[in-house]
């Protein structure tokens, strides 16, 4: 422990430096916790229990279609209480940085299901009533400033019609609200959309969301139906809703791979900054630590010393980093738990942090420690 | 009267590429307890290397160095290292203070190898530099010292442990007339009033004058033992 203090002196030599090194250190472990939380986020199973809408979807891919033809087969499992269909329907609005998901719905289903959404009856009336009928969040009716009776066109980029074109129009005849905040989605009528699509489209769906009559029996109800078409031409996977989201988001790569890759290229960058730092600062001293030798150090002695330095710059770093991760993941972990589930730093990814300081630290300060061990005396203080 | 330091047919070589160079050659020497001994000689006569011996700094090529009953041939570096730390003071021409350290932390250095108390490693540095007088001075960094009262400092922290032996390796060299008569000056009252053996390497006659007995170097050999 007294040799404590003379490892704290020495880091804090050139202390820009070492402010700089700590904080490249502390941003990388940062980045790992927070990586690694949203790894965990993508990785862990869901439990079903309690939950009281499923998502049942394409087993392999979302890109994949239903066909509309297993609602009644849903529907005949026991526990399921009503099912709805959507579909991912893309398309760009004027502008293709006006990007809000568009859904083909049945009216009166999807706002049966999904409760949390509130839209006056008599909109949804027209709604349902209305062929080419659309209803907006209304946060997206505020953001275009659309009006009830206006016509949007949507420039379709998956579903083309069956005539060929691209455009699809709907009458805005309704605007809804949620008690979960803004929604900045367009809902129109499924009927219209299997009408109007090509071949190809038709009578095929994204996904289906299904109530249940008991949450307590989601687990036995999701099995249940993923057993129904388990031999069929469209095999399903039944999920919660976060669970989906989250399946939907790892639809653009297999986010541990990519967090991996990332965490591996800054950990590299990191070592080869420390370790350049730790090389130069050694140096710097090499008659000090000669001198430390003349007044009785040994040479395992001084070289612990060197070692103590990088290592306890990276387990700073590393501290620092897991304090602001579990900061950050307070910040803005709520916001995020919609789409990632739980988006937490768990302990095991804390202390599987601190062991990766440990060892980045042994390693950046190996090559150094090795050096100071093997300097002789007069040799050092014949260079000065 | 004792021999704290005795040299027998010292010899040290250096391999440089295929050639040899021969720094000492058969040194006999005998220093007694409480000596204030200047060695002197011109650069590269083997001045340097023979205090490093002393000192426990280096292994000689052959020959057998004896220092306070200690035969340091037999010493592993480990055994070395230990006995430098309890028997050897070392004071340098540049000082080679830490710059991160207080001057007190600096004389405390070597006492961290000891078991003794962090009060009890304080209170003795703080001795050590009432006597070389910088008490005033012990929580300034070496940076913020003059060469004397940097030099001042590094004979405390040789001081400290309160080593029989100390090796100074031109311990004036780098500072002007003045502070280097208060430095031989400082060095003199060591060896008379504290009973220290002194070993100093000087090129300047005027610190030589300091000592008690001058040895003069030249080509690897004691020129007294030439004669």
């Amino acid at each position: 422990m007294k040799l404590f203090g003379l490892v704290w002196s020495n880091l804090f030599r050139r202390k820009t430096r070492t402010v700089l090194t700590l904080l490249s250190v502390v941003v990388a472990f940062m980045l790992f916790l927070l990586l690694q939380a949203i790894s965990d986020a993508f990785s862990s199973g869901v439990s079903l229990v309690g939950v009281d809408r499923l998502i049942t979807s394409p087993k392999y891919s979302i890109v994949d279609s239903l066909p509309v033809s297993q609602k009644q087969q849903i529907l005949s499992v026991e526990g399921v209480d009503a099912v709805t269909q959507q579909q991912w329907f893309g398309g760009q609005y004027q502008d293709p940085q006006n990007f809000f998901p568009k859904y083909p719905v049945v009216p009166l289903e999807y706002f049966d299901i999904y409760r949390e959404l509130h839209i006056a009856p008599d909109e949804l009336e027209a709604f349902a009533r209305t062929r080419t009928g659309a209803v907006a969040g209304a946060a997206l009716v505020e953001r275009f400033g659309w009006r009830v009776g206006d016509v949007i066109p949507i420039q379709a980029d998956i579903w083309p019609k069956e005539d060929g074109t691209r455009l699809w129009e709907f009458e805005l005849v309704g605007t809804f609200t949620s008690d979960e905040g803004p929604v900045p989605l367009l809902l129109f009528q499924y009927d219209y959309f299997t009408e109007a699509v090509e071949e190809f489209g038709k009578d095929q769906i994204g996904w289906w969301t299904v109530r249940l009559s008991d949450p307590s029996r989601a687990e036995s109800v999701a099995a249940a139906i993923d057993r129904l078409f388990e031999n069929s031409l469209d095999p399903t996977r039944t999920a919660t809703e976060d669970e989906f989201s989250r399946q939907f988001a790892n639809q653009l790569g297999d986010i541990g791979f990519i967090a991996s890759i990332i965490m591996s290229a800054v950990f590299f960058t990191i070592l080869l900054l420390t370790a350049n730092t730790m090389t130069q600062a050694l140096r710097e001293r090499v008659p000090e630590l000669a001198v430390l030798k003349t007044l009785g150090f040994t040479d395992t002695t001084v070289s612990l010393l060197v070692l103590g330095e990088s290592v306890l710059l990276c387990v700073a770093g590393g501290l620092l980093g897991v304090a602001l991760a579990m900061l950050t993941v307070v910040g803005v972990g709520p916001g995020l738990e919609s789409v990632l589930g739980s988006f937490n730093v768990s302990p095991s990814a804390v202390l599987k942090a601190l062991l990766l300081a440990l060892l980045l630290g042994l390693v950046i300060g190996s090559v150094p420690a090795l050096t100071a061990r093997r300097l002789t005396i007069v040799d050092a203080l014949r260079a000065h | 009267m004792t021999h704290v330091v005795e040299c027998r047919e010292l010899t040290k070589q250096y391999t440089r590429g295929r050639e040899t160079i021969e720094v000492l050659r058969g040194i006999n020497l005998s220093i007694e307890q409480g000596d204030f001994l200047a060695m002197m000689g011109p650069s590269g006569s083997g001045k340097t290397t023979l205090l490093n011996l002393i000192g426990g700094l280096d292994h000689p090529s052959s020959g057998e160095i004896v220092v306070g009953g200690a035969n340091l041939n037999q010493l592993s570096s480990r055994e070395l290292a230990r006995w430098r730390s309890e028997h050897v003071g070392f004071v340098f021409q540049f000082y080679n203070l830490l710059p991160v350290l207080t001057a007190q932390r600096n004389v405390e250095l070597p006492l961290l190898l000891t078991r003794l108390s962090r009060a009890q490693r304080r209170q003795n540095a703080e001795t050590a530099l009432e006597i070389v007088g910088l008490a005033d001075r012990a929580r300034h960094r070496p940076g913020e010292l003059s060469g004397g009262q940097q030099q001042r400092v590094a004979i405390a922290r040789a001081l400290v442990a309160d080593p029989e032996l100390l090796v100074c390796d031109e311990p004036t060299g780098d500072l002007d007339r003045d502070t280097a008569d208060e430095i031989l000056g400082l060095l003199e009252l060591l060896n008379t009033e504290h009973g220290k053996t002194i070993i100093m390497v000087t090129h300047d006659p005027r610190a030589a004058d300091h000592a008690r007995h001058v040895l003069h170097m030249d080509k690897g050999v004691l020129l007294e033992q030439a004669a």
